[in-house]
């Protein structure tokens, strides 16, 4: 590529260039450093170009400063819905847009079942099986109204949530299964009594609970209208045969997904980069209604020239999914170019329903602040 | 947590708990970005361990000043909620992100 490079359709020689660097990169290098080229075999021009005087010996400076990345930065919502959102960041780097996702799947903080006391389970579910389906059931509530419980917290009504469960299968009937809407909320707390094994207690000891909660939940103004409930109620947890029952109380508290996977905010976050297709010469009838039917998400068009004349187009290069298929075969590398913008990534988010997503980037946003500023007040 | 600073004003090796790559690499790229910095990377010592080591190497001369930092000490989520960031520009490329706050909210009302 160092000589004659073409770039669109014009041919370029590093003998044109000027002898004194204008400013701009020449085209070859320009594309080197924003673009990943995505040939046949394996993306090359990969690695980001951070280095601040990488172009040092062409006048140009590559370092970043604040007010040009806050022009040049942007944010653009393509499809938002109530459980997932799809929006595009211009003008950031790798590094940071995957601190974003990192800090989405593993540090936003949720409510998820963390202690399950069960009083009675003759089901053929395990006791821990249950357990553990019970801690993966996401629940809808904000976790920003509550606190973390340490170990030498109280459990109390800020930092926990109670659910009961008391189902049971008469003999005679048929079976049941118990989805998760047979999750009840306990607003005023725990009504299970810890058993105490000292016999020379008397009865007017008082019993000793497990929680300790000061006011019902159902006060606080949030819970009035939307109580506390699972986010999906057909989600299956156990099977009953006839004459099983099951009953237990689940105490769910706040974490984040570092600790354990239940307490993840989003059913997933990814990104990508932006795909950009380059036609590198103009193809014309018969070869531009193969490369049409060649690619399987239609990003092809083709448009008429006149006089029975056809070329080839691209309409949708957003949806291309790199399979290269339109680069397969002979000579098609020489026509098509297949390539990613580098700090153009398309993000989804999708939510599991504790938090809307476009409050869960806010939140990651938070997040990464809070972790900088904690660096810095350690430094000084 | 510094370490490798008393002889040579212009380089250290930071080390920090608790963290891995989704800040540090974030700092890397960052730092690397500045004309004054000839090196930077980082390091896990050793993956069960939640501890990364950043260096940095300097030109020499970069002055530590707090003042950059003021906005960090302010209520932050009364800035994202009233807009109030136009006095954000000297502040690291890592307060940036507040901005992004901001434009994000906007693209919201659309």
């Amino acid at each position: 590529m160092a000589e004659g490079a073409g770039e669109e359709k014009k041919k370029f020689s590093i003998w044109d260039l000027p002898d004194v660097p204008m400013g701009q990169l020449p085209p070859h290098l320009e594309l080197q450093r924003s673009r990943v080229s995505c040939n046949k075999d394996a993306p090359i021009h990969t690695e980001s170009i951070q280095y601040s005087g990488a172009y040092a010996s062409m006048g140009i400076d590559n370092s970043s400063r604040l007010d040009r990345f806050s022009n040049n930065f942007r944010v653009e919502v393509v499809r938002l819905n109530e459980d997932d959102i799809e929006f595009d960041m211009i003008g950031i780097d790798a590094a940071i847009a995957n601190s974003f996702r990192r800090i989405l799947i593993a540090e936003l903080p949720t409510m998820a079942i963390e202690k399950v006391l069960i009083a009675n389970n003759t089901s053929i579910i395990q006791d821990e099986v249950l357990a553990h389906r019970l801690g993966l059931v996401p629940i809808r509530v904000d976790p920003r109204l509550f606190d973390y419980l340490s170990e030498n917290d109280q459990p109390n009504e800020k930092n926990t949530i109670v659910f009961k469960l008391h189902v049971q299968c008469k003999r005679g009937s048929p079976r049941i299964t118990v989805k998760s809407d047979a999750l009840k909320w306990l607003p005023n707390g725990s009504e299970l009594v810890k058993e105490t094994r000292n016999a020379t207690s008397d009865s007017s000891s008082k019993p000793e609970i497990y929680t300790y909660f000061g006011c019902s939940q159902e006060t606080v103004p949030e819970f009035v209208k939307n109580p506390i409930i699972p986010k999906y109620p057909d989600i299956i947890i156990a099977k009953l045969g006839p004459g099983q029952e099951i009953e237990l109380e689940a105490h769910a508290v706040k974490g984040i997904g570092k600790t354990h996977a239940k307490w993840s905010p989003v059913a997933t976050a990814w990104y990508r980069m932006l795909p950009e297709v380059v036609l590198l010469e103009d193809i014309e009838d018969d070869l531009a209604e193969e490369l049409k039917s060649k690619c399987p998400v239609n990003v092809f068009d083709i448009e008429d020239l006149g006089k029975g004349r056809r070329r080839a187009t691209v309409a949708r290069p957003r949806a291309c999914t790199l399979c290269r298929e339109c680069i397969r075969g002979d000579d098609w590398e020489k026509r098509v170019a297949l390539r990613r913008v580098k700090d153009h990534f398309i993000f989804t988010i999708e939510s599991t329903g504790a938090l809307p997503p476009e409050v869960l980037f806010t939140e990651a946003v938070k997040i990464l602040e809070d972790k900088c500023e904690r660096v810095i007040t350690e430094l000084s | 947590m510094e370490h490798g600073f008393f002889t040579d004003n212009s380089a250290a090796t930071f080390s920090l708990t608790d963290e891995d790559h989704t800040i540090a690499n974030a700092v890397r790229f960052t730092l690397n970005q500045d004309p004054r910095v000839t090196f930077c990377g980082y390091s896990i010592p050793h993956p069960s361990e939640a501890r990364v080591n950043i260096r940095v190497q300097t030109t020499g001369g970069a002055v530590f000043d707090a003042s950059q930092y003021a906005f960090f000490g302010n209520d932050v989520l009364e800035e994202v909620e009233l807009g109030g960031l136009d006095d954000e520009d000297e502040d690291l490329p890592a307060a940036g992100l507040d901005e992004e706050e901001f434009l994000f909210d906007q693209e919201e009302k659309f």
